[in-house]
């Protein structure tokens, strides 16, 4: 292997990808062959770093120099500039948004300094396709403590111990998961990996499963030997091809070094995994019902007990577990238990990922210590609200959780204190609204998502969301009634005590919470017939601005509802009775003198 | 085989050369557990869709009831039992596509194709298909045609975007 004086990091993380960084690349590959430094330099193409509106990212290590939003044209010049003649490239340094400050490194950015990396160790620093790169940050070394040095029962002892609660919603112990696994009779037994991450606006799992996939495939064996089972499902879902490219290209390698098959490290224990893409059915994050999506069936839920511990895929016990937990897996292993468990608050140990997204400066990828107030997360961390606006509310664990309005910004994030606000860590989305969200409109949405991923198999989910779906647009239509919130929080809880699974137990969540917070929303709604946030639509009219106006006719003669009139060259106005808002004025105007107000 | 089904049942829809192609992906697939999901992922890729005649042909390679094959089917979004157009453009409709916008493009994409969500056009070039979240939520809103994404688009780039595709 030749000694390499820079190594020179391209995020190929999905988001970079959309932004083009493969042309990036290449270009850098082909600049640093034309001034003839290629066996000097050594160019990566990594997992996601995290910070995904910053990309195409190129990181220059050994510096660690982080430039971001990198054309092909600055590719060429980093290399002229940087590799060659040793000056960085002040330009594509990142700007932080609360100070407006040049950060010249990675480590000094706002944006990494308060991160504590376990579940995403790896990911933006390896190369995800090259199993050799994670070997060399210790990878496959706790499957091998595990192996030689650990009993089963001391596996499962260590992750009890650790504190390590599922990061993919709910947060049940995951010692105790293994620990009942392993005792349940019956065999021969699974270990299944939950990677349908489904929740909108969550993507941590689909960046390890990209960035660094043996992680999963190492933890998945560590389980299979603590709790005594031989195979192994990766369910993902057909949105994530490329999480599927890599862990089929990892599966392939960690067969070909003896890590994955038969007598693994000499040790005598046997395991193989196996990879399930799904066909786009969000019930199937649904542990029950990915069992059922495995088995090739329609993937409903079924009632709990028996857990699937007990009786899981093909009625054997089977270990269920998602990618951000198994990513914490070997860390624990290697480093022990006390380490992790000294992360953290008292029921919430280690650290958690987060999903930045909506309205936010740094979208992308966090990792924080469980108990991380939301105000460092979004202002320190996130870079604060762009354009000015003022935060509103910030919405976790998707379509089953709820907001948490700004008075709360400084509470502690775990999962008890997320449970008190009335919403719930989820698998760590956290989409940022600005004073610009409509609240209800949001309560729609959810709702919406809801109805259109109901399994339909029991009527609480299928009729109740769809009663709560009709009122909410009512509501936004401007036809909502008195008594509309008092039946939607009567119908939310009905749902909650009597649907059978999760998904549906949790749907009235994001209702009842903007009901909770943002209540005067729904009163002006339904009451003074505004929308405070002016969203809805039907709270807004088309009105021609005499000004732009050149009275042309081309608006008038578009109408089709007869609604607009005025004399030739002179302002037209518009009848806002007779309007039915098709905006087909708006588009036919060749003045841009139509607006919705 | 020599039903002659084609000729009598599938509107010349689907060639000789594709129905060889779905009884290999059966034979590849044939007495294993639980695999009738990946088998019809494979047989939609060679054929476009999954139209009842060719689920009839996958129920009785794989010597399963057509129920079990019609039921999986008809559950899954990535299904389709009608033709999908020759370009798939999806509109990202997760949470931060849709606070940044999503439904606005959403809205000029059904405009300019003329054609509303989950149909195709008639000249079956295009057809309109409403994504969950596809994980770019950081670039939303997001549209994509085919694997080609286009990040933080604007409803006045539709058309331009569209254009690009014949």
């Amino acid at each position: 292997m030749d000694l390499v004086r820079a190594h020179v990091l391209v995020c190929g993380g999905a988001a970079c990808v959309s932004s083009g960084c493969a042309e990036v690349r290449e270009a850098l590959e082909a600049e640093i062959a034309a001034k003839g430094i290629e066996r000097e330099i050594k160019v990566v193409v990594t997992g996601c770093m995290g910070p995904c509106d910053l990309g195409p990212i190129i990181v220059v290590y050994p510096e660690g120099v982080f430039y971001c939003n990198c054309t092909a044209d600055d590719a060429r010049e980093i290399v002229d500039e940087h590799l060659v003649k040793g000056r960085i490239v002040d330009r594509l340094l990142y700007e932080e948004p609360m100070t407006s400050e040049k950060v010249e490194t990675q480590e000094g950015m706002t944006f990494f300094k308060q991160q504590e990396r376990v579940a995403l160790r790896n990911t933006g620093v390896i190369d995800p396709l090259v199993i050799d790169e994670y070997i060399a940050r210790d990878g496959y070394a706790a499957l091998g403590k595990a192996l030689a040095e650990m009993t089963p029962e001391e596996v499962v002892d260590t992750i009890k111990q650790s504190g390590l609660r599922g990061r993919g919603g709910a947060g049940f112990p995951t010692g105790t998961k293994w620990m009942l696994t392993a005792k349940a009779p019956g065999s021969p037994k699974y270990v299944v990996c939950n990677a349908d991450e489904g929740d909108p606006g969550a993507f941590m799992d689909r960046s390890v499963l990209e960035g660094d996939p043996h992680s999963v495939l190492e933890a998945m064996t560590i389980a299979g030997y603590a709790v005594g089972a031989n195979q192994g499902y990766i369910y993902v879902r057909a949105e994530y091809p490329l999480a599927v490219e890599h862990l089929q290209h990892a599966i392939g390698q960690a067969r070909e070094y003896g890590l994955l098959g038969k007598d693994i490290l000499g040790s005598g224990f046997d395991f193989d995994i196996d990879l399930r893409v799904g066909a786009g059915a969000f019930v199937c994050g649904e542990e029950t019902a990915l069992l059922a999506s495995i088995e090739s069936r329609r993937g409903e839920p079924r009632p709990r007990p028996p857990y699937p511990a007990q009786s899981g895929l093909w009625g054997q016990p089977t270990l269920i577990n998602n990618v951000e937990t198994y990513a914490n897996i070997a860390p624990i292993i290697l480093r022990g238990s006390e380490w992790f468990s000294s992360m953290g608050t008292e029921k919430s140990r280690g650290t958690k990922v987060f999903a930045l997204a909506g309205k936010i400066n740094n979208t992308g990828l966090v990792e924080v210590p469980m108990g991380t107030p939301l105000r460092d997360i979004i202002f320190d961390i996130g870079g604060g609200i762009p354009n000015g606006k003022k935060f509103k509310a910030a919405q976790t664990g998707g379509p089953s959780g709820g907001c948490i309005p700004a008075e709360h910004l400084d509470t502690p994030i775990d999962y008890e204190s997320l449970r008190a606000l009335g919403t719930m860590m989820g698998s760590g989305g956290l989409i940022v609204m600005d004073e610009d969200t409509c609240m209800v409109d949001l309560a729609k949405f959810f709702m919406r998502f809801i109805q259109d991923e109901s399994c339909g198999k029991c009527a609480p989910c299928r009729i109740g969301t769809k009663r709560m779906l009709e009122i909410l647009d009512r509501i936004t239509k401007g036809e909502g009634k008195e008594g509309d919130v008092e039946l939607l929080v009567e119908l939310g809880k009905e749902i909650i005590d009597t649907a059978m699974c999760g998904l549906g137990q949790s749907a009235p969540n994001p209702v009842l919470s903007t009901i909770r917070y943002f209540r005067d929303e729904y009163d002006a709604h339904i009451r003074d017939k505004k929308c405070p946030a002016g969203v809805c639509v039907a709270f807004k009219h088309y009105s021609i601005d005499p000004e732009l106006c050149k009275g042309c006719g081309m608006c008038r003669r578009s109408c089709p509802a007869g609604a607009i009139s005025g004399e030739v060259k002179k302002p037209h106005v518009i009848d806002v009775d007779k309007c039915i808002k098709c905006g087909a004025c708006a588009t036919a105007c060749p003045f841009d003198a139509i607006s919705l107000q | 085989m020599s039903m002659g089904c084609c000729e009598s049942k599938c509107a010349g829809d689907i060639t000789s050369e594709q129905w060889a192609l779905v009884d290999e992906i059966i034979a590849k697939y044939k007495g294993q557990r639980g695999i009738l999901i990946p088998c019809l992922h494979e047989v939609q890729e060679a054929v476009g869709y999954l139209p009842l005649e060719v689920q009839e042909r996958v129920a009785a390679g794989l010597d399963v009831p057509l129920a079990d094959v019609y039921s999986v089917v008809t559950f899954y979004a990535l299904f389709s039992t009608t033709p999908i157009g020759k370009h798939q453009v999806g509109i990202c409709m997760g949470t931060a596509c849709y606070v940044r916008g999503g439904d606005k493009v959403l809205e000029k994409v059904e405009e300019v194709l003329g054609i509303k969500a989950g149909e195709t056009t008639d000249d079956r070039l295009f057809s309109i298909q409403v994504m969950r979240c596809i994980g770019a939520c950081g670039l939303g809103p997001v549209m994509t045609v085919d694997d080609d994404i286009y990040a933080r688009i604007k409803p006045d780039r539709v058309a331009e975007v569209l254009a690009k595709y014949s």
